[in-house]
């Protein structure tokens, strides 16, 4: 297994800071500046990079994602040029943790063993794989434990305690919690509910719990860091390169610019959660 | 039957899939995201239950036969059969069903199950609207609210069953995504359900998705092929030599071809949309021209490129227009037991015609698609050998796109 989403987590507990876990859709709007803002991530704070693979029917995903994904399609992304992008990042940095996001038939399509063995090459550490639930396990999770890759599985709301040790039972590096019942960029639900679900969790498994799905600003960021040992943050990261395209799909700023901007707000966020906390 | 060598072996019987996993073979199963997996097992469930239950079956009997007017009529085609000069051609006449199409049997058999999961609301993808139709036909029937996901592009060529639907108290959203087709009908539906998943009850309109979908639809519309094997039997005193029926998702065809999978002198032919040609883009034909790929919950033959994305396809009928297919189907293509073949738009559209003219009946474009294969297949056929139709939809919905294609201004 690589070690590097353990080692992250393990670092951020011994200075009590949650994790700042970033999303971007890989190829948005084109190759180049998709791999400009992967490397401004790390260095405008976030802790963990969640790089998207795009999907012509993302089922999970609100109208954001969905465009970024068309956009990254048309610009002609691929899963090869996709892992081509986790390889060239690799070349200047070792240490952050890279989770795939995406849906499996593109994975599916390009061969469970040979995606496998290209993802360890390029330096992948986890994968999220939306449209394979544990009953699927077979399909790809236990395929990728075995190659030396995390499995990390989405818990949600309807996942109630019969249930989870089922959820929790093959994952690994981390658990991602879906905060609401629905589809990506939605509004974040109250947080103390999100706090109890944190909780609930981590009565069954001593795995860093992280939480997504509708947090979208600094403050909110604070908010369920205080409870959650990771942020999530995706449909706001997608949002601060789409506001810099124009109706064309070209850039009129520079998107790492942008997207490094909202980062470090929010990492400024993540890094006072437990302060209030203390406070 | 012939069975080429690479092909798995036979099975003893291919009417007992699919297994506890959902799985038909390789296809099927349960691609789902998590928020939806209780539900699903849930529905699984409640299925199991009421598959086995003497209540349920005499509640749908009873709505089959008062509400929707089954059994559908076994008709003998004569001048259809006289002009083709071979085989004798019967249709099961499942579009003088309540609402049009043999969609009702689905839905009643489905929101029967609703209503047993304590579901309060309904929503339904839709492609040619006959499957919205109906929807909205039984959610007003037992009082749910009922939401439909049509895309945009059918909202258009389809006009007259858009406001069936809104008449039945439905609400239309048009999708805009893609092309606007089925497919992102379902995405939208699917992204509906995720968000809305405690009180709602998603109506699948065909033999596709995450199991147990395409196992409870097929039981659904096997009310199609039991009665053709009950009349055949009464009208010929034995079984026919051919079933054919057109394949979209293959709620129809299934439903005729289930009861028959085991009587191995019943060839069966199932008609796919081979749009405007198999060598470019536009078309649908995913089993003859499309590859295993997950899509939609279940693992099944789909129409993509090679990174794994879903090419959006094309036919001239909107009930046709999706990139994949029942995972039922991928497995009898591929066991060899059932023949896959496409038709292309102008040959549907000619069978249309001809039907209309020869027998007084305006079939949908879908069945328009079997007909014309029937047409090819008749004439080379002894007039002792015997082919029965699934004339599954009426075209009352298609004449305006038809009287476009032949240039009439309606």
């Amino acid at each position: 297994m690589t070690t590097r989403i353990d080692r992250k987590f393990a670092a951020l507990k011994q200075i009590n800071r949650p994790a700042l876990v970033t999303y971007f859709m890989g190829g948005d709007p084109d190759y180049d500046s998709s791999l400009r803002v992967m490397k401004a991530l790390p260095k405008a704070g976030a802790d963990v990079i969640e790089l998207g693979m795009p999907f012509s029917d993302p089922m999970a995903d609100g109208p954001t994602i969905q465009l970024a994904g068309r956009r990254a399609l048309d610009g002609g992304q691929t899963l090869v040029k996709t892992l081509q992008m986790a390889r060239e990042f690799r070349q200047e940095d070792d240490d952050t943790p890279i989770v795939m996001m995406g849906y499996y038939n593109p994975i599916y399509v390009y061969g469970v063993e040979r995606f496998l063995a290209d993802a360890k090459e390029s330096g992948i550490d986890g994968l999220i794989v939306v449209d394979l639930p544990p009953e699927m396990d077979e399909e790809l999770c236990l395929p990728a434990l075995k190659a030396g890759i995390n499995f990390i599985r989405l818990a949600t709301p309807t996942t109630d305690d019969k249930r989870l040790p089922v959820v929790l039972g093959n994952t690994s590096g981390f658990v991602y919690y879906v905060s609401m019942t629905g589809i990506t960029g939605s509004a974040l639900p109250d947080t103390s509910k999100v706090a109890d679900a944190v909780r609930r969790i981590k009565g069954h498994t001593d795995l860093p719990v992280c939480v997504g799905f509708g947090v979208k600003t600094s403050s909110q960021a604070k908010a369920i860091g205080a409870s959650a040992d990771g942020v999530v943050v995706g449909t706001a990261v997608v949002n601060a390169i789409a506001n810099v395209l124009d109706k064309d799909g070209k850039a009129v700023a520079d998107p790492a610019e942008a997207v490094a901007t909202l980062v470090r707000g929010l990492a400024d966020g993540v890094a006072e959660a437990r302060l209030a906390q203390a406070g | 039957m012939e069975y080429a060598l690479n092909q798995p072996a036979k099975p003893n019987s291919f009417r007992t899939g699919p297994d506890e996993q959902g799985m038909f073979g390789i296809f099927g199963g349960r691609f789902v995201a998590e928020t939806l997996m209780p539900l699903i097992l849930h529905l699984e469930e409640e299925w199991n239950r009421a598959k086995t239950d003497p209540e349920f079956k005499a509640e749908l009997e009873h709505l089959n036969a008062h509400y929707t007017g089954r059994p559908s009529p076994l008709y003998f085609a004569e001048r259809l059969t006289e002009h083709l000069g071979g085989a004798k051609i019967y249709f099961k006449r499942d579009e003088l069903n309540h609402t049009g199409s043999h969609k009702i049997n689905n839905c009643l058999g489905q929101i029967l199950l609703a209503k047993r999961m304590g579901k309060t609301r309904i929503i339904a993808e839709t492609g040619a609207g006959q499957h919205g139709v109906a929807s909205a036909t039984v959610a007003a029937r037992f009082g749910f609210p009922c939401e439909v996901y049509m895309g945009a592009t059918d909202v258009q060529r389809q006009a007259p069953n858009v406001f069936r639907m809104k008449l039945l108290g439905a609400k239309v959203h048009a999708v805009s995504a893609g092309h606007g087709t089925l497919k992102d009908a379902m995405n939208e539906a699917l992204r509906d359900w995720v968000t809305n998943v405690e009180d709602t009850y998603y109506l699948i309109g065909t033999a596709a998705g995450p199991h147990p979908y395409p196992e409870l639809v097929r039981e659904f519309q096997s009310v199609i092929g039991r009665e053709t094997r009950e009349q055949m039997m009464a009208v010929e005193g034995r079984l026919p030599d051919m079933l054919v029926a057109a394949v979209g998702g293959g709620s129809n065809a299934i439903g005729l071809f289930h009861p028959f999978l085991d009587d191995e002198n019943v060839r069966i032919v199932g008609v796919e949309a081979g749009g405007k040609g198999l060598e470019g883009e536009e078309h649908c034909a995913s089993l003859t021209a499309g590859s295993p790929g997950v899509l939609h919950g279940n693992r099944t033959y789909l129409l993509q490129d090679g990174d794994g994305q879903i090419k959006e396809g094309h036919s001239i009928s909107a009930g046709l227009d999706y990139p994949g297919i029942g995972p039922e189907h991928s497995w009898l293509k591929d066991s060899g037991r059932v023949e896959y073949v496409p038709i292309m738009d102008t040959e549907a559209l000619e069978a249309f015609q001809l039907l209309t003219r020869l027998e007084g009946i305006i079939p949908a474009l879908e069945p328009s698609h079997a007909l014309a294969e029937v047409i090819k297949r008749a004439p080379t056929m002894g007039k002792d050998q015997i082919i029965v139709m699934n004339l599954c939809g009426r075209g009352d919905k298609d004449v305006f796109t038809v009287g476009k294609l032949l240039g009439h201004d309606l």
